[in-house]
């Protein structure tokens, strides 16, 4: 069983965690002013690339915490775990650990990703 | 009720055909060309034939025929859907079904041993019942059994009150079945070739040509291919090659496992699938026991997943089937499922006035193969959706007018 890295809990068994879809997708700006058509690619429309996904994850019989990563959905294997919040990284990273501060300040986000490591860990 | 007889394990299984279909060389250009040689797409070049005379066609398949969800599919057939949109369609595959081996002349093994679709909660109880009452006002064969009556049409199954999730009672569809999936892509293959349709296998499609609002042919791992028309039937696929084009279209493709055991004498008479405990059972004509699962949570393209998947999928079976604690796995394997918000199919025409979709089937388009051959051909040859399927077109997501039928797909997702 593939082994996910939580960024609070460290690494956990793959069966303790919830999948949540394509991550990033920002609620609109101005809702009153979509049409159906706009609407219907908010409600319903996600990518569905072979390769490198933004995806949400949610580590529900542990922490409980919702987080995000980039997982290659062809080998499946994750190549980068960030918070919520932190923009998508561009380069395969490991995940932030427990000791990182949580995602509150604006800077944070930067932080936490430029910390990382090239993974070929898992 | 008719009650199916247990018969001898591969007594009814023909010879291993020798020769089916020639490999051509791809020519220049075809009045179709048809992305993807799955069940659909076989089925498609067949009735393109055969309903509307057109042999110039082509069958582009990245790997070997049928080697897709085709060869990986537990092959359940019914009709038992909620929405009159979809009973109607899948009803009209099911009398494809009961013709087809005469049709193809070629032995597909449709065998007609009932479903039953097992209810675990009250609630599953009501929806069961409601179902029920939908097909019969669409003149599907359906009834309601209760626990008693599962007992009786599958004996093996526990029907005890003191397991996690006792069996309430089930839907029951006597017309409904399994059929051997290879030897329905074979047949459909063979009548194809022999009629003049290109099989062209080891050919990946990786994108179009166009002009204006039309395309004017493929891209291939072989060179480009003029079409007249392209019809797509490359399932998990699709996005992949529409992204291309522009055309977004709302598909999820996500890991599905299956299973097979050992063979074994004639335990399992008819099909039994779960929706709340997450397993369906078939014994192939063989002897195996056939089961299958929900789809893996997370999008995937790599034809496998994880194993957990498949360890809930067994503790499920034995739970349902004590008998099956014996029985030994001989092989698990994964395809790849595309997944639509509302589980039913995408079929029809695109804003490129010679594409034509057709994807979306999920877990659930085995049973569709000769029904959406029939219809995704006149689509294509019309250039209009046939009836049964237009209910299925892309901007259902647009109007709203959803067909939602994840109740009725038998399978979580
Ligand atoms: C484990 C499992 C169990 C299932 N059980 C059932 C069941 O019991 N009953 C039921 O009704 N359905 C079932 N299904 C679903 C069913 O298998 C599919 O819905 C059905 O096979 C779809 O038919 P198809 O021909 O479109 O797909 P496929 O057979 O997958 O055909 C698509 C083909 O397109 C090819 N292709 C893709 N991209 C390209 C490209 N770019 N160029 C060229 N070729 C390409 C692929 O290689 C593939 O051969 C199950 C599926 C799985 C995985
Ligand atoms: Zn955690």
């Amino acid at each position: 069983m593939q082994l996910i890295d939580c960024p609070w809990c460290g690494p956990r068994e793959e069966n303790e965690f919830g999948y949540g879809g394509e991550a990033h997708i920002a609620y609109p700006e101005n809702p009153a002013e979509l049409d159906d058509t706009e609407w219907a690619h908010y409600v319903f429309f996600r990518d569905n690339p072979q390769g490198a996904f933004a995806e949400r994850w949610v580590h529900t019989v542990g922490c409980r915490r919702w987080f995000n990563a980039v997982r290659d959905t062809v080998t499946y294997r994750f190549l980068a775990v960030y918070p919520i919040g932190a923009p998508r990284p561009d380069v395969p990273v490991l995940a932030p650990r427990a000791s990182a501060p949580a995602a509150a300040s604006p800077d944070h986000d930067a932080h936490a990703v430029a910390a990382l490591e090239p993974t070929d860990a898992r | 009720m008719t009650r199916p007889t247990p018969r001898t394990p591969g007594a009814e299984l023909p010879k291993h055909p020798t020769h089916l279909w020639n490999s051509p060389e791809p020519r220049r250009h075809y009045d179709v060309v048809v992305v993807g040689g799955g069940g659909h797409g076989l089925a498609t070049a067949y009735y393109l034939v055969k309903n509307h005379g057109i042999t110039d066609v082509a069958v582009i398949e990245r790997g070997w025929l049928a080697g897709g969800n085709m060869a990986r599919n537990t092959t359940i057939i019914r009709s038992n859907y909620l929405w009159d949109e979809s009973s109607n369609f899948y009803d009209h595959a099911l009398d494809l079904w009961e013709g087809l081996e005469d049709d193809l002349e070629y032995p597909i093994l449709f065998s007609q041993r009932g479903v039953l679709n097992l209810a675990h909660t009250l609630q599953d109880v009501r929806d069961s019942r409601r179902r029920v009452e939908a097909n019969r006002l669409n003149r599907v064969d359906a009834e309601w059994v209760d626990a008693d009556g599962v007992k009786e049409i599958c004996p093996i199954v526990n029907t005890s009150d003191d397991i996690r999730y006792p069996v309430l009672g089930a839907t029951y569809q006597p017309s409904a079945g399994i059929a051997k999936h290879d030897y329905v892509a074979w047949g459909f293959a063979r009548k194809a070739a022999e009629a003049g349709v290109h099989l062209i296998q080891d050919t990946q499609v990786t994108g179009f040509l166009t002009e204006g609002d039309r395309v004017t042919g493929v891209r291939t791992s072989r060179g480009d291919i003029g079409a007249g028309r392209v019809a797509l039937a490359a399932a998990g696929r699709t996005a992949t090659l529409t992204d291309e084009l522009g055309i977004r279209i709302p598909i999820q493709s996500h890991p599905l496992q299956a299973l097979v055991s050992e063979l074994l004498e004639p335990v399992h008479p008819t099909v039994v699938m779960s929706n709340a405990v997450h397993v369906y059972v078939s014994q192939a004509h063989k002897g195996e026991l056939v089961m299958g699962a929900g789809v893996d949570a997370f999008n995937g393209f790599g034809q496998r997943g994880p194993f957990h998947i498949i360890e809930r999928q067994m503790a499920a079976a034995v739970e349902l089937f004590p008998v099956f604690a014996r029985a030994h796995l001989l092989r698990t394997w994964g395809g790849v499922v595309d997944v639509t918000p509302d589980a039913s199919p995408i079929v029809g025409l695109t804003p490129y006035e010679n594409l034509f979709l057709n994807c979306g089937w999920g877990t659930g388009g085995f049973k569709a193969t000769p029904g959406i051959g029939d219809t995704f051909a006149h689509t294509v040859a019309t250039g209009t959706p046939h009836p049964l399927v237009a209910p299925f077109a892309l901007d259902r997501f647009v109007s709203g007018r959803l067909v939602d039928e994840h109740g009725a797909a038998a399978v979580a997702h």
